[in-house]
């Protein structure tokens, strides 16, 4: 069996809110999840889900309602184990009077990182991130995304066994996204534990062994991507090319992008559809199977907790 | 502790590269000018106005920073979130409050020092032939730091609970009301009912006394300060900041940072 690295059993959280912090809302309801030892795990949910909430718990930084939670076997109230941790908050900022190197250098000495040790440690970071040009320049100056890579560094500065990434794709440009997607395929290449939160569904396809999908404060689905969306061919793409004036039925129901459409048909009519198109003086470009993706399972779930809460709202009036 | 260490440096640091500190040293001593050139036009008196006005300076200058600064070590870390990245890492958070304590003290310490001397040189400028109890200026500016200590660890209490107005406002409140604890003692209870003498009996000793730091009409006669009072002052700030910044840590590992 697959030593645990994040486990978290009914962890919930409740913020008081209204007049005399009466009312009670619910940001995370009975989490149990396990994320396994090496595994890359994403957790992805639409703003306000409660993402955000629940590594802020695992990092002690808000304090659970009821539930308790362990990271590497340790209660997160361990203060030690969390020498084991690398996080990256969500919008990281840091000290803007200091400068990359400083900073780094900062968290190395809490990290007890050894001086001979410590110069060299954050030199190799930078590089790592791509800010080893911008290593002397105080953060105040430092765009967004360049806070985002400098919050990777300290993430990882120390070598930890678990690394908690919150949004670490956000503010990134496509070139930024691209080297942290590559950060977090090595850090599971060095057999450590990657448990990122993203709005970006595409990224947690791309690099999760499985992924929690996290609505309304409560997990909703765990498992691999495949697992959790029907792996099942929902019917066939086609897309074809028409340059003349035609008619056929079949247009009417097919989307247009220039002088390109694209038509679904179920598998069976496949063949019949590519005649019927070829006869209307079609181009056939390319036919592709259609599968549901992450980011229909996701937004399927956001949907019918909208129409839940809709329904609580109406039966509540 | 050591973690503790590192923050107080780190925050030091801050201090050091902040121009506020800056200007605020450049104004100590335009103030000390401005006494050498008060104490020249008032003959016989040198002495008096250049200390009175010196220490009156340092401890408004301290008094700012202690309270602003000192309102926004936490504050300014919860509202930029710059704590985030450093609680998540093994720093409890009485190491992250008192690192927070010794770094603004730290840079109080030097600041109020740069600005002993600097009222001590003007003192020797117009006073050639020094004498023994010229020395109660560094224990007057010695009181003075630790007077500071006790605000900022107040500044500190209320910033881990409530908003940086109120905190300013509680602080600068206490800080007033400190100033007249012997007054506050030495109401006259005849006239009032039992309970409210024992109220503000109890106040009176609950509340930090912040008259027992002036020495300035000592320091400004030349007068030495007995080392009685140099201990007692010591022992208090350091058991009313140990009280104050164990109130204010367990105030702070409770809350929940947004």
């Amino acid at each position: 069996m697959t030593a645990l690295a994040i486990e978290t059993e009914n962890l919930t959280k409740e913020y008081p809110h209204g007049f005399l912090n009466l009312k009670k809302k619910t940001s995370l309801e009975s989490l149990n999840m396990q994320v396994e030892t090496g595994e890359v795990f994403g957790f992805i949910g639409p703003n306000g889900a409660g993402k955000s909430t629940a590594i802020k718990l695992l990092m002690r930084l808000i304090f659970p309602t009821s539930g308790s939670a362990r990271i590497l076997g340790k209660p997160i109230s361990d203060i030690e184990m969390h020498r084991d941790i690398g996080y990256l908050p969500e919008q990281p900022y840091f000290y803007d009077y200091l400068t990359a190197s400083e900073l780094l250098d900062y968290f190395a000495r809490i990290h007890d990182v050894a001086a001979f040790d410590r110069k060299e440690r954050v030199q190799r970071m930078l590089k790592k991130v791509g800010l080893e040009t911008a290593g002397k320049i105080q953060l105040r100056k430092y765009s967004k995304g360049m806070l985002q890579r400098v919050g990777m560094a300290q993430a990882i500065l120390h070598d930890p066994k678990v690394v908690i990434l919150d949004e670490p794709m956000s503010g990134l440009d496509p070139v930024g996204r691209r080297e942290v997607r590559d950060i977090i395929l090595e850090l599971k290449r060095e057999g450590r534990t990657v448990m990122f939160s993203t709005h970006i569904l595409s990224d947690a396809e791309m690099l999760c062994d499985r992924v929690g999908v996290i609505v309304g404060g409560k997990l909703r689905g765990i498992g691999a991507p495949e697992q959790l969306v029907d792996v099942k061919t929902q019917g066939m793409e086609i897309l074809f090319e028409l340059t003349g004036q035609t008619s056929s039925p079949l247009l009417a129901k097919a989307t247009r992008t220039g002088d390109r459409y694209r038509l679904q048909v179920p598998e069976a009519e496949l063949y019949g559809a590519i005649e019927k198109l070829r006869a209307a003086g079609a181009k056939i470009l390319s036919v592709a199977q259609v599968r549901a993706t992450l980011e229909e399972f996701f937004m399927n779930l956001v949907e019918s907790d909208r129409a839940q809460a809709a329904a609580v709202e109406v039966s509540g009036k | 502790m050591k973690r503790a260490a590192v923050v107080a440096l780190n925050t030091f640091r801050e201090a050091v590269r902040d121009r506020v500190l800056y200007n605020l040293l450049f104004f100590a001593l335009v103030m000390m000018a401005a006494s050498i050139i008060a104490g020249q036009i008032s003959i016989g008196i040198e002495q008096t106005v250049i200390v009175t006005l010196g220490l009156s300076a340092i401890s408004l200058i301290g008094l700012l920073i202690a309270i602003f600064i000192g309102v926004g070590l936490v504050a300014k870390e919860m509202d930029k979130r710059t704590l985030y990245a450093l609680l998540a890492k093994p720093v409890r958070r009485w190491e992250f409050l008192l690192g927070k304590f010794g770094g603004l003290v730290l840079t109080l310490a030097v600041n109020t020092a740069a600005m002993g001397i600097g009222l001590f040189l003007a003192l020797v400028y117009v006073k050639p032939t020094l004498e023994s109890g010229d020395a109660a200026v560094f224990v007057a500016v010695y009181f003075i730091w630790l007077k500071l200590a006790l605000v900022v660890a107040l500044a500190l209490l209320f910033s881990c609970f409530t908003t940086p107005l109120l905190a300013i406002l509680f602080t600068t409140g206490i800080y007033i009301v400190g100033l007249y604890v012997q007054e506050l003692r030495d109401l006259p209870v005849a006239v009032m009912s039992p309970g409210m003498t024992l109220f503000t009996k109890t106040l009176s000793y609950l509340l930090p006394n912040f008259e027992n730091f002036n020495v300035m009409a000592m320091a400004a006669h030349s007068r030495q300060v007995p080392g009685s009072l140099i201990a007692q002052n010591s022992l208090y700030t350091a058991i009313y900041c140990t009280i104050v910044l164990t109130v204010a840590v367990l105030a702070f590992s409770k809350r929940n940072l947004k």
